[in-house]
């Protein structure tokens, strides 16, 4: 179902068994379902990727960096549920993310 | 008697059952996963022996219950694969949620199925109520008066599960065809393998480069889409149904359809009944004939989808009807067959017909041209007055007080 379409499929126009198109994931905001959100502290961050390989919603951003390669970029909060895996699984010594209350 | 009516056909004398494992070699699925329950037991035994030895290039999945059973074939099917099973009664009352699962996903799975009574108490004999459970889960639904039939109907039901994009079940009667040797006009392997064709399925699960998620939950809003689909998809296929039957007309000879009539045109009282009873009834219908008595016979061979339009515009003529049900529905009420008709006949505007349901033959008991007789007497009295119809189940054969 498209993003900007707003009217449901008929009986007629869906495809028959219950088939759906693979990546529709990507229609639907898991971020609103958050009650605590990670902050990511961009100078603490050593670009482990441990955080980026944990979230089970892809929702740790990267970005290509011309000496390090693929860093952490940020979270894109219309994806994060707030889960807190990363939080967790940022190593110790580093504690590049932290779980805050999310703000209505 | 079976006589060859194809250039190559050729008899054979087969019972049910090896007839039925006779055209899955020659179908030759890509998948069959099965686990054996009498009296089904010898159809994909004989073909596990088909695949053991390199009969077939069949992957035979030998699994450790019917649900499995059904698991497995519906996931090849999902995967692209042409996918078949057999089973009976218990087996098939344990493949229930896959049943409905291969229906609900439009899968085309084919299954050989061999009537038999459901527990408690065991029975291991046939009657009709193992499908009669299954009726409404979406399964089209093709029954053999005899192991030519089952013959046939397994040959067509593979192009019409394809065409319908809806699994199919074709079945015997338990012992009386699948275990009763008759002689069969099979015809060449190459001439079935060329009349089912190849299988050509729109979409594959294994298709990487368009994946698609299948078996997703389906909330509030779109469930009831997809079950109005399913049932519209049984409605659509009748047609899938009436075409296969025309091609093998044309190719084999045979002529096919959703009820078989016969000495019905002209009739006054009638049986309406499916499977095996049919034959015992049909010699019946030709003694009366000779009497005068103008009776005639409608067999079910097609029993989901249930053309109800066919089905009353045939038996709208007639002064009584005798709808017999091999399977009781314990529904305080009617069985099911008889329940199918009368709602046909009503939704049709065809209420002058006096319609009578028997059941019979429960666990196998037997039903012979004297009962049937019966029935027909019966009919006639209703038929001229001097019987009042039972407004209630009338049990043939069985010890009541
Ligand atoms: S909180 Fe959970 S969903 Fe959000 S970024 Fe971290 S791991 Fe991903
Ligand atoms: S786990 Fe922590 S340090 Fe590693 S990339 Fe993620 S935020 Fe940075």
């Amino acid at each position: 179902m498209k993003k900007e379409e707003n009217r449901k499929l008929t009986a007629a126009e869906l495809p028959a068994g219950g088939l759906v198109e693979a990546g529709t994931a990507a229609n639907f905001h898991t971020g609103s379902w958050r009650s605590e959100k990670p902050v990511w502290n961009k100078d603490k961050c050593i670009s482990c990727l441990t955080c980026w390989i944990s979230c089970p919603d892809s929702a740790i951003l990267t970005a290509q960096d011309e000496k390090k390669g693929t860093v952490v970029s940020g979270i894109d909060y219309d994806f994060c549920k707030g889960c807190g895996i990363c939080v967790r699984e940022c190593p110790p010594k580093v504690q590049a993310l932290t779980m805050e209350q999310e703000k209505k | 008697m079976i006589k060859t009516i194809y250039s190559k056909g050729k008899l054979a004398a087969k019972t049910g059952n090896e007839v039925m494992a006779e055209a899955m070699r020659q179908i030759e699925p890509d998948v069959v996963a099965a686990y054996p329950i009498t009296p089904a037991t010898e159809i994909v035994q004989i073909f596990s022996q088909f695949v053991a030895d390199g009969k077939v290039k069949t992957e035979f999945i030998a699994v450790e219950s019917e649900h499995s059973a059904m698991s497995a074939t519906l996931a090849a099917s999902a995967a692209g694969a042409r996918a078949m099973t057999g089973t009976s009664s218990q087996g098939l009352a344990l493949m229930w949620e896959m049943l409905n699962i291969a229906a609900g996903l439009r899968l085309p799975v084919v299954m050989a199925e061999v009537n038999r009574a459901i527990s408690a108490p065991i029975n291991i004999h046939g009657d009709q109520s193992d499908t009669m459970g299954a009726r409404d889960s979406g399964w089209i639904q093709i029954y053999s008066e005899n192991s030519q039939e089952a013959y046939d109907n397994m040959i067509q039901a593979v192009r019409i599960a394809e065409k319908a994009q809806l699994p199919a079940l074709v079945t015997t009667d338990g012992f009386i065809i699948s275990h009763c040797m008759e002689v069969v006009e099979m015809y060449p392997d190459a001439d079935v393998k060329d009349f089912i064709g190849q299988y050509k399925p729109a979409r594959t699960l294994l298709d990487v480069d368009r994946p698609y998620t299948l078996g997703s939950i389906d909330l509030q809003d779109y469930y009831f889409e997809h079950r109005y689909q399913l049932a519209e998809g049984m409605r659509q296929s009748k047609k899938a149904i009436a075409e296969v039957a025309a091609d093998f007309a044309a190719k084999f000879g045979r002529k096919y359809d959703f009820f078989e009539k016969y000495k019905l045109n002209d009739a006054e009282i009638a049986i309406v009944v499916i499977g095996s009873t049919a034959g015992t009834a049909k010699v019946v219908v030709d003694s009366l004939r000779e009497k005068g008595i103008k009776a005639g016979l409608l067999k079910i061979r097609v029993y989901r989808p249930f053309n109800v339009e066919e089905i009353a515009k045939d038996l709208a003529h007639l002064k009584a009807i005798a709808v017999m049900d091999r399977a009781d529905s314990c529904s305080g009420a009617f069985a099911p067959v008889y329940s199918d008709v009368a709602s046909a006949l009503f939704s049709a505007g065809v209420t002058s017909p006096k319609l009578v349901n028997y059941v019979y033959g429960l666990g196998g008991r037997e039903i012979n041209t004297t009962h049937i007789a019966q029935i027909y007497d019966d009919l006639s009295q209703i038929a001229s007055g001097a019987k009042k119809p039972s407004n209630t189940v009338e049990y043939v054969n069985v010890r009541i007080k």
